[in-house]
């Protein structure tokens, strides 16, 4: 058990420098055109020269020392850079735009969760029937629909035979909860919806696994009712796994975040991001990237950690 | 060999008949992109100034534009470059996952552990933003979507690849020819890479549909492919946003193509994944989904 928390935790340190690299060179080694393009774009808002732009960029020096730097500039002085077109440190723009996109992630899990549980154990208890059939393909028909394309349609739709379209005002949450919550429904709605299918199909799996399992039939031989049986002995086994799902959809869900909230005008940091690299703000994309890996990373090894203590079997070995 | 593709056919008909309706439309499909010059009434760049945003009509069957382009020629021609590329960025997937998963478990050791390493760190990336800082930097363009998808796709999948030829190196059939003295190469040709066929068509399965809405996604966003290119996810993009309250059918028919081509390519797709390897029965496998 502590090898095994040993083990995992050491891994993370190749695997962040590695992903810090990848962030890193992703934007050092933007070729020379682009640069001449940026400069372009700046010039007529601020008047760059093309040494000032690489002088920013950090591009001036060889590739190992602006790694160098911009490593140190993180772990020692905590900073990201600055935004070439606004002159604001990018950790701060990031701030601005977390807890949006948090806010927005979390009630789509919530949500995803709050579908799928339901509707998987219902599936899998009910293997066959007309019910499993009718999930499993709303579930399959999920995955295949675009969300952006959900999302434009719930924009135009309404709004053309009800008048009614969602809120595209952001009020934040310390202002005003329930208007934030407003805001933000609708567009976690269609995130959670789309993460609900694959969660469901994961969860019917594992129930169908743990309900073949010789403990499920003593204790259906023992006489206990359905609910007992469902609710005590199999979902708590079933739901180990789906854990790591969460884990493993984050990736999915930060990928629609940056779509939705392009579409409902969410000051999140998918905006930003998106913002970002139409402006060339390449220091921004680089904080952006980092940001998200490193979480997807840390939540990861969060999960991979708490496994142990979900499922007792595995603290013997 | 043909008296097999043809019971296999049967086989799926009588077994999956939804995943054989799946294959029939994807065909369809691929024939309409085929012949899409000669199927689409007018050209898909064709501008009409006197038939913008004109509703459905004998000379525009579902309409035109805000440009008065014909949206079913566009539509017809949006099939040809899902489906290109779809199955081009799909086939890179599979090479790449093979070179990178084949030789990391294959040769295994220290570079084994270097390289699976690399691909944890790819893995933690959430896809759509390292693939849109690529195309941002790579610019708009058909070949580069389909490189960086090909290769971003192929990465985590190499994974699948690895534990596949790691699983045959178990085998005696694998030792056997290592004692006695086999060539890698003829090793690699005769033991590994029959036995590694079944992972690689799930990759491919699974890979397709998730291309297909990574590049309408990468296209609505504005950094997939070019504005003039007409491609599903472009059609419905900022661009046209504005005239779609107008119109709104402007923004039905790409979405509802999407939809209908990856549910086919999914349900064709889990059909004959489970007649080829009814090891990987249950659907579970799906969820690599999602680039």
């Amino acid at each position: 058990m502590r090898a095994y928390v040993i083990r995992r935790v050491l891994l993370v340190i190749p695997t962040l420098f590695i992903l810090t690299m990848v962030v890193f060179l992703s934007v050092s080694l933007i070729p020379g055109d682009i640069i001449d393009a940026m400069g372009a774009d700046l010039q007529d808002q601020r008047g760059f020269d093309r040494a000032a732009l690489e002088r920013r960029l950090g591009l001036d020096v060889p590739v190992p020392v602006q790694y160098g730097r911009w490593i140190g500039g993180i772990f020692l002085r905590g900073t990201l850079g600055e935004s070439l077109w606004s002159d604001s440190p990018v950790e701060e723009l990031l701030r601005g735009g977390l807890p949006v996109t948090l806010g927005l992630g979390f009630l789509a899990i919530v949500i995803g969760l709050a579908i799928a549980l339901p509707v998987g154990i219902f599936s899998a208890i009910r293997q066959g029937t007309f019910t499993d059939y009718a999930g499993r393909s709303v579930a399959i028909i999920g995955l295949a629909t675009p969300n952006f394309w959900i999302a434009v349609m719930v924009l135009l739709y309404p709004a053309i035979w009800w008048g009614w379209s969602p809120p595209l005002q952001w009020v934040p949450f310390t202002d005003d909860p329930l208007g934030n919550l407003g805001v933000l429904i609708i567009p976690s709605l269609i995130l959670g919806t789309y993460l609900s299918a694959s969660t469901m199909r994961m969860i019917r799996t594992t129930m169908l696994e743990v309900l073949r399992q010789d403990y499920v039939r003593t204790a259906w031989s023992k006489g206990l009712r359905e609910r007992a049986v469902v609710m005590g002995h199999v979902v708590k086994n079933a739901l180990i796994p789906v854990v790591s799902l969460v884990g493993l959809q984050l990736p999915i869900l930060v990928g629609g975040s940056v779509i939705i909230e392009n579409i409902f005008n969410l000051p999140g940091v998918g905006r930003l991001m998106v913002d970002a690299l139409g402006r060339r703000d390449y220091p921004v994309v680089s904080g952006v990237n980092l940001m998200f890996a490193t979480g997807v990373m840390a939540i990861n090894l969060a999960t991979d950690l708490m496994y142990p203590y979900l499922d007792p079997r595995l603290r013997y070995e | 060999m043909n008296d097999r593709g043809a019971s296999f056919f049967v086989r799926l008909w009588r077994e999956r008949p939804v995943g054989a309706v799946g294959g029939i439309i994807v065909l369809i499909l691929i024939l309409v992109s085929i012949f899409a010059d000669v199927l689409a009434p007018y050209r898909p760049r064709e501008v009409n100034l006197p038939d913008i945003l004109q509703g459905p009509s004998a000379a525009h069957l579902l309409g035109a534009d805000h440009l008065g382009r014909d949206v079913l020629s566009r539509l017809i021609h949006g099939a040809r470059i899902s489906i290109f590329v779809g199955f081009a960025a799909t086939t890179l997937n599979v090479v790449v996952a093979g070179l990178i998963g084949g030789t990391s478990g294959f040769l295994g050791g220290k570079l084994d552990l270097v390289v699976q390493r690399f691909v944890d760190a790819w893995m933690s990336f959430p896809g759509l933003l390292l693939l849109l800082t690529v195309m941002s930097i790579t610019g708009r363009g058909i070949l580069q979507l389909i490189v960086v998808l090909g290769i971003a796709g192929g990465i985590p999948a190499s994974r699948v690849v690895r534990g596949a030829v790691l699983g045959v190196k178990e085998n005696a059939y694998f030792q056997a020819a290592e004692v006695i003295g086999s060539a890698t190469w003829k090793t690699l040709v005769r033991h590994v890479l029959p036995n590694i066929a079944a992972p690689i068509i799930v990759i491919f399965s699974i890979n397709i549909g998730a291309v297909i809405i990574t590049e309408a996604s990468l296209s609505f966003l504005g950094f997939g492919l070019p504005l003039q290119v007409p491609s599903w996810g472009g059609m419905l993009s900022r661009e046209g946003r504005q005239y779609m309250e107008m119109a709104p059918r402007l923004a039905l028919w790409p979405g509802l193509c999407l939809t209908i081509v990856v549910y086919s390519l999914n349900m064709f797709g889990d059909a004959v994944r489970d007649l080829l390897d009814p090891r990987l029965r249950g659907g579970g496998g799906r969820l690599g989904a999602g680039s």
